[in-house]
């Protein structure tokens, strides 16, 4: 009998699927089930509901029957509003070099499926989304984790010592969840030396673009020589809340977006209609209504990470909503201190191991929650490691 | 968006916001938002600090009336005087200019409908440049001053994800 990691494996299951380990977050879940005074900073979603316009375009389109099948593709306004939106990020590109997904979890997994061969080696810097490892895994590449700390940062000195393995992808992800690092164009840049060097393809999910602090999100698909080797990975449920209605898309070379949908065709055949009209919707938001959701988490962040680090190691996030505090001075493993904090005082984080080995040490707050509930969790906080770090 | 106005963009949406939590928001020192405030007050642009009150809830009868207001400009008298002649009576709740048939639009807030009706019939309709008025009783109120008072949403995001 073959075992993975002492386990006997079964025969009715594919291998792979078998050597995933179980979701670390899970056992969390359970802690919360019932409890009704938790305030929970381990959701990875925007705290308002759908902008009503959208939601009301998706009633509408629902009345006058709009309930079929689309193209494989997705629909045209759509792709071609989306082309015309990643302008703002500096891509110069068309409809039909844009892909819609159901959400950016099938633009990665198509992503991966159409460019890896069995044995390739996908290069994932850490601590990143829980995703990427077990679906590069599932695509059979062999993922190598690159551990980031400790300011998290990926440079071309960190990437260089992974060209002998001979890589073929690099995920990269920014601003990041969860330590809310973004780059500059010049870090980019070299990002991208490392990418043309080692003539590899770059999967770039920017989920979290619109909600970037300092400078302006750009994509590394407009760097000189990137657009013909990167995936960008995008879609409205970071910025539009639409987490629920699971819509993304994939703006990539001609070849590729003809790979991935030859994929996407069979497994999905097209993204949920509704949800697609919602995305059309979405994209007529005015920048201003953009700027105000901006300015709004902006202010949660400044206010969070300013009272966390009166007692808490932490960096000042330049992206997305999550603080990524430094748990090491009290003494407790991330997960002991999740764990902790969760049943003496009624909070919700995410251990940091959980987006890698090297997030050990750290756990991942969203601050996307009212001002009171933020205002109340960081004092329970608090309370929580000054009692930990007076005994 | 200045860090000035931003202040002032804070305080329209939660006026118990303390000054240390604000500077906390913006990025400013404390005294900086201090600064800034009383500077907005002096200024007149911060005009009061009220709280919205839902009064049925409290079994607090509150009945608003809209009046619309025809009036007479004579060279006497401009639409700022009758308005202010208006504005004047605190059972007036709001006066408002408007295009249309009608000149003014004034809210009127009583215990009762009479209360309400008798106030129309004997301040407003008296005026000697009011022509003639048309009252609406607010029979229910959905929104007020951009806040939704029906609920009907809730927060049904689980408690983690990655």
């Amino acid at each position: 009998m073959r075992k993975i990691g002492g386990l006997p494996l079964s025969r009715k299951i594919n291998e792979r699927v078998q050597a995933i380990p179980p979701s670390g977050i899970r056992r969390f879940f359970e802690l919360v089930i019932g409890r009704k005074d938790v305030i929970s900073l381990g959701v990875g979603e925007p705290d308002f509901p759908v902008p009503w316009s959208i939601r009301e375009s998706m009633i509408y389109s629902l009345e006058k029957g709009w309930t079929s099948y689309t193209s494989n593709r997705g629909l045209k306004e759509l792709r071609d509003g989306i082309a015309e939106y990643y302008r703002k990020f500096g891509v110069e590109t068309c409809g039909e070099n844009v892909l819609i997904t159901t959400g950016v979890s099938e633009g990665l997994d198509l992503a991966l499926r159409a460019t890896i061969n069995p044995g390739d080696i996908v290069l994932i810097p850490e601590p990143c989304y829980v995703a990427y490892k077990p679906l590069a895994f599932l695509a059979y590449g062999e993922p190598v984790s690159i551990p980031t700390n400790p300011d998290f940062r990926v440079n071309y000195d960190l990437l260089k010592p992974y060209s002998k393995f001979d890589p073929k992808v690099l995920i990269v992800n920014y601003p990041n969840n969860p330590t809310g690092v973004t780059y500059t164009k010049k870090e980019l840049e070299e990002i991208a030396d490392f990418v043309v060097e080692n003539d590899m393809i770059v999967i770039s999910d920017e989920i979290y673009a619109e909600l970037t602090y300092r400078g302006k999100h750009i994509s590394i698909a407009s760097l000189n020589g990137m657009e013909e080797r990167t995936i960008v990975l995008n879609g409205f449920s970071k910025a539009y809340a639409m987490t629920g209605f699971r819509i993304g898309y994939a703006i990539a070379p001609e070849e590729i977006i003809k790979a991935m949908t030859k994929i996407h065709q069979y497994c999905m055949l097209c993204a949920p209609i509704t949800s697609q009209i919602g995305a059309l919707e979405a994209l007529k938001l005015k920048e201003e209504e953009m700027d105000r959701i901006r300015a709004e988490y902006m202010r949660k962040r400044n206010f969070f990470v300013k009272r966390l680090s009166r007692f808490l190691n932490v960096r000042m996030p330049d992206g997305a909503f999550y603080a990524f505090p430094s748990v090491r001075e009290t003494g407790l493993s991330s997960e002991e201190f999740a764990e902790r904090l969760l049943m003496e005082k009624g909070v919700a984080v995410v251990p940091g191991n959980a987006f890698g080995e090297c997030g050990e040490g750290f756990v991942r707050c969203a601050y996307a929650v009212s001002m009171e509930k933020l205002k109340e969790a960081v004092e329970r906080m608090e309370e929580f490691v000054e009692n930990l770090k007076s005994k | 968006m200045s860090k000035e106005l931003e202040v002032l963009r804070i305080l329209e949406d939660n006026a118990k916001l303390t000054p240390k939590e604000i500077a906390e928001m913006v990025g400013l020192s404390e005294d900086d938002v201090r600064r800034i405030i009383k500077k907005f007050e002096d200024e007149g642009v911060i005009l009061k600090y009220k709280t919205l009150i839902d009064w049925e809830k409290v079994g607090e009868e509150v009945v608003y009336a809209i009046i619309d207001v025809r009036v007479t400009l004579t060279r006497e008298k401009s639409y700022d005087d009758i308005a202010k002649r208006i504005a004047k009576f605190p059972e007036v709740h709001a006066v408002r200019l408007i295009s249309g048939d009608y000149d003014f639009q004034v809210v009127v807030k009583g215990k009762s409908l009479k209360d309400v009706a008798f106030f129309v019939a004997e301040k407003i309709s008296t005026l000697p440049e009011v022509r003639d008025t048309f009252t609406h009783f607010v029979l229910r109120s959905y929104k007020e001053e951009g806040v939704l008072l029906f609920k009907d949403e809730e927060d049904r995001r689980l408690a983690f994800v990655p």
